[in-house]
C-alpha cells in the first residue's frame, strides 16, 4: 500500500499493466519524454521503451484513428487526449469507428482501446481546459465511459480498462488529480494522503467497469454523482445534516442501474449532480432512468444540480461550478417537498 | 483610394458537363514503358517526377513495355485477367439483383477492376487492407466464397454480419479485408496505425490503406500522412483516383493543380503515379511498394488514375452530371481489354478462351447467386434474428441492452 495521487494512481496502473502484457502501448501528445502535461506518464518511456510509450503528432483524430488500428491489430493502446475539450477532432473515430467495429464485423475485429482525457473545471482553465463531455460518450452503443474520483478507484478502474476487450473512455476529472476537492475553492487544499481514498495498492488490481458504490450510507434522499461532485455532494451532506445516501457511479456507461434503482426505492428521493451543461446532459438520463423505474417510490420531483447552459467560463469559474452551497439547496428543497 | 478590384472566389468546373464532347485532353499519358524504375531503397528525393507521371506498362499495341514489364508469368496474368472477369460478372449479376428488389443497395467497381485484383495479388498472408467500398476485387481474387459476399449483399440468414451492414461493406479478418465503414477516410488512418502496431511487435507485416480521390480532402487523409511519414509505418497508401466523388469532379477535392500522388511529397514520401487500367502496372507499382514496406523503408503513396464506368452506386444517375459518352472517351481504356489483347499478343490466350471463360465464370456467379437466395434476399425468405440486434454490441450485454431486448420481445 502507498500513499498516492491521483496522477500517480494513474501512472502506476499504466505502469503495472504495461510491465505485465506487453502489447499494452501509451501516446499522445507530450506523453513520452515529457511524460505529460500532468505528469501522468511520467517515466514510462524511460522504462517501457520509446517503442511502447512515445509522442504523438498534436492530432488528436490521427490518434484515436491509429490506436483502433493497432487494437484491431492486436495491441492495447491507452491513449491521451492533452485535454477532454480537445478531443473533438477525434469524436468521429470514437463515435463511428471504434464504438462498432466489434458489431459491424460481427466479432471479428475488436478494439480493446483506453483513451484517457482530463475532464471538468475548477483549476480556471475557462472554456477550452475546463469541459465535461460524458454526455457525448454515453450517447453512443458500443463504448464504455468511466469517471473515477479517487486515487484507489482511478488506477482500478484503469487497469480493468485497459484490460477490458471494448473501447473504454477513461475521464480523469483534473481538479482531484492533486487531492480530493468539495467545492469549497476558498479553504487550503487537502491533498490525496489525508484521504483515505488516497492509500492505494501496490500491483495489479482491478476496480470492476460497470459497478457503482455507495460512498455514504443514507436514508432520505439518493444523490447521484460521479467525480469531482462526489466530494462536493459528500460537504453539502454534512453541511445540511440531511441524511443522503451517495453514489459514486464510477462508470456512467454502462450504467450499474441496480444500485442506483434499489437506493432510490428506499430513500423516495434523488438528486442528480454533475458539472457539465444540464440540456441534455447525463444527468437527463438518470433523471429519466429514475423517473420509469422508481416513480411509484418518488416522494418529490428528481432534481438535477448541473453546470449552468453556457461555455465554462474563466472568470465566473465559481458561479459556474455547483458547488456545494448549490447542492445542499438542492437537497433542501427536495426534502421539503412531499 | 485602394486599386485593388474585389477579391472573386474561384471554384473549380470540369472541363465539360452532359451535353457536351467529353474531352481528357488535359489528362496527360505519357507513353507506356517512358518512367523509370527506382530501386526501393532510393531516397524519395531522386525521383519525385514520378507524382507527376503515369507509370505503364501495356502500350497502345498491347505489348508490356519498359522497366516495370515482364513481373508476371503467363499463368499469373491469366490468373489476373480471370479475376477481373469475376468480379465484373459478379457485380453485373449483384447489380441485377438490386434492381429486381432483392437488396437494397449496390456498388460496382466496373473500370477499375484492374487495381484491386492486381494489388492483392501483390500482398501476402497476414497482410491487411483497409478497403472503402469499390475494393470488393481484393476478396473475389481470393477463394473467399463468393456466396458470403451475396450473403451479405442480401442480408439474408447465412450473412457473416447477420445483417448489422449495408451491402457490400463486407469484413474478413481471415482474408485480409478490415471491415468496411462506410465512412468515407476514417480507415486509412487505421491502416496507419495497424502498420505501426505491426513494427511494435515486430512482426513483418504490413498494412494497405485505401481511399478515393473525394475523400483524400478529408483531415483524415493529412492524419494519415504525418502519422505514416513520422513513424515511418510499414504500409502502402492507396488513391484510387477515379476522376469522380459521386458527382464531384476530382478537382475540387484538389483544385487544378498538381496531383494526388504529389500530396505525399511534403511529407517526404515516395509518390508514385500508375495507369489504373493496366493490370501489370499495377501489380508492379504494389510489388515494389509493398517490398519497401516489408523492408522497413517506410511507406508509399499511390494513385491510381482510372474512371468510373459506372454510377458512384445504384442510389446515383451520372448522366445528371457528366456526358454519357464520357466512359467510352477515357483514354486509358477497360483493363479486361487491355489485359486480354496482351495476352492474345502473347499466345496465351484466345478469343475462344475467353468467351469460354467469361461464360464459365458467369455461370459459377449464376450457381453462388441461386445457392445464397436460398437463404433468403433482403425482403424475402431467411432473415438473421432481431436477437441478433442486440449481440455484439459489447464483448458482454450489458443491463440495459438486456432490457431493451426484453422490451423488443425478442
Amino acid at each position: 500500500m502507498a500513499r498516492m495521487t491521483m496522477i500517480e494512481a494513474i501512472r502506476d496502473a499504466m505502469d503495472v499493466v504495461m510491465s505485465v502484457n506487453e502489447n499494452v502501448v501509451v501516446f499522445g501528445e507530450d506523453v513520452g519524454y515529457f511524460g505529460g502535461v500532468f505528469r501522468c506518464t511520467q517515466s514510462l518511456q524511460e522504462k517501457h521503451g520509446k517503442h511502447r510509450c512515445f509522442d504523438a503528432p498534436i492530432n488528436e483524430s490521427g490518434i484515436v484513428g491509429t490506436a483502433i488500428g493497432m487494437a484491431v491489430n492486436g495491441l492495447r493502446p491507452c491513449v491521451e487526449i492533452q485535454f477532454a475539450d480537445y478531443m473533438y477532432p477525434a469524436y468521429d473515430q470514437i463515435s463511428q469507428e471504434a464504438s462498432r467495429i466489434r458489431y459491424r464485423s460481427n466479432g471479428e475485429f475488436t478494439v480493446p482501446m483506453t483513451v484517457r482525457m482530463p475532464t471538468g473545471g475548477g483549476i480556471f482553465g475557462g472554456q477550452t481546459h475546463s469541459q465535461s463531455p460524458e454526455a457525448l460518450f454515453t450517447h453512443i452503443c458500443g463504448i464504455k465511459t468511466v469517471v473515477p474520483s479517487n486515487p484507489y478507484d482511478a488506477k482500478g478502474l484503469l487497469i480493468a480498462a485497459i484490460e477490458d476487450d471494448d473501447p473504454v473512455i477513461f475521464l480523469e476529472p483534473k481538479r482531484l488529480y492533486n487531492g480530493p476537492f468539495d467545492g469549497h475553492h476558498d479553504r487550503p487544499i487537502i491533498p490525496w494522503s489525508k484521504h483515505p481514498l488516497g492509500e492505494t495498492p501496490d500491483g495489479h488490481y482491478t476496480v470492476p467497469l460497470g459497478k457503482a458504490v455507495i460512498r455514504r450510507v443514507g436514508q432520505d434522499v439518493t444523490v447521484l454523482a460521479y467525480g469531482t461532485m462526489v466530494h462536493v455532494a459528500e460537504a453539502a451532506t454534512e453541511e445540511t445534516g440531511v441524511d443522503a445516501e451517495i453514489i459514486d457511479l464510477r462508470t456512467l456507461a454502462p450504467l450499474d442501474l441496480d444500485t442506483i434503482e434499489e437506493s432510490v426505492r428506499k430513500t423516495g428521493r434523488c438528486v442528480v449532480v454533475h458539472e457539465a451543461t444540464r440540456t441534455s446532459g447525463y444527468g437527463a438520463e438518470l433523471s429519466a432512468i429514475v423517473q420509469e423505474n422508481c416513480f411509484y417510490a418518488l416522494e418529490a420531483p428528481v432534481t438535477r444540480v448541473t453546470g449552468w447552459d453556457t461555455p465554462y467560463p474563466h472568470a465566473q469559474e465559481w458561479a459556474y461550478f455547483p458547488g456545494p452551497a448549490r447542492v445542499g439547496a438542492a437537497l433542501k428543497r427536495v426534502m421539503e417537498a412531499s | 483610394m485602394s486599386d485593388y478590384q474585389p477579391l472573386k472566389l474561384y471554384v473549380p468546373e470540369p472541363e465539360v458537363r452532359p451535353g457536351d464532347e467529353p474531352d481528357f485532353s488535359g489528362v496527360d499519358i505519357p507513353k507506356a514503358g517512358s518512367v523509370r524504375r527506382p530501386e526501393i531503397d532510393a531516397s524519395p528525393e531522386e525521383f519525385r517526377d514520378l507524382a507527376y507521371s503515369i507509370i505503364r506498362v501495356l502500350d497502345r499495341k498491347a505489348n508490356a513495355v519498359g522497366p516495370w514489364a515482364d513481373m508476371l508469368s503467363d499463368e499469373e496474368a491469366i490468373i489476373g485477367l480471370t479475376d477481373m472477369l469475376r468480379v465484373r460478372a459478379y457485380d453485373a449479376r449483384m447489380l441485377m439483383a438490386q434492381r429486381q428488389g432483392k437488396t437494397s443497395f449496390y456498388m460496382q467497381c466496373l473500370g477499375e477492376e484492374a487495381i484491386a485484383c492486381a494489388f492483392r495479388k501483390a500482398l501476402s498472408p497476414g497482410d491487411m487492407n483497409f478497403p472503402t467500398y469499390r475494393q470488393q476485387g481484393l476478396l473475389t481474387s481470393t477463394d473467399y466464397p463468393i456466396i458470403d459476399m451475396m450473403n451479405q449483399v442480401y442480408s439474408n440468414e447465412s450473412d457473416p454480419l447477420k445483417g448489422r451492414q449495408l451491402p457490400i461493406m463486407y469484413s474478413s479478418k481471415e482474408y485480409g479485408f478490415f471491415s468496411v465503414s462506410g465512412n468515407l477516410a476514417t480507415q486509412f488512418v487505421q491502416a496507419v496505425g495497424w502498420a505501426m502496431a505491426s513494427a511494435i511487435k515486430g512482426d513483418t507485416k504490413i498494412a494497405a490503406g485505401w481511399i478515393g480521390d473525394g475523400s483524400t480532402a478529408e483531415s483524415d487523409f493529412h492524419s494519415s500522412m504525418v502519422f505514416a511519414s513520422t513513424y515511418r509505418a510499414p504500409v502502402v497508401l492507396n488513391i484510387v483516383n477515379n476522376q469522380w466523388a459521386i458527382s464531384t469532379f476530382q478537382g475540387i477535392a484538389k483544385g487544378d493543380s498538381a496531383t494526388f500522388a504529389a500530396r505525399g511529397h511534403g511529407f517526404g514520401m515516395p509518390s508514385l503515379r500508375v495507369d489504373g487500367n493496366d493490370y501489370l502496372a499495377v501489380y508492379a507499382v504494389a510489388k515494389w511498394a509493398i517490398e519497401r514496406a516489408r523492408r522497413n523503408l517506410g511507406p508509399t503513396l499511390i494513385e491510381y488514375v482510372t474512371y468510373r464506368s459506372g454510377p458512384h452506386s445504384t442510389s446515383d444517375d451520372p448522366s445528371a452530371y457528366r456526358p454519357k459518352e464520357e466512359s467510352d472517351a477515357w483514354p486509358l481504356g477497360d483493363p479486361i481489354e487491355r489485359l486480354k489483347n496482351h495476352l492474345i499478343a502473347r499466345d496465351a490466350w484466345s478469343e475462344d478462351r475467353h468467351v469460354q471463360t467469361k461464360a464459365r465464370l458467369e455461370s459459377e456467379i449464376l450457381q453462388a447467386q441461386k445457392e445464397a437466395e436460398k437463404h433468403g434476399t433482403l425482403h424475402s425468405g431467411g432473415a438473421p434474428s432481431t436477437r441478433d440486434m442486440f449481440e455484439g454490441v459489447y464483448k458482454e450485454m450489458p443491463e440495459h441492452l438486456r432490457r431493451q431486448r426484453q422490451e423488443a420481445g425478442v
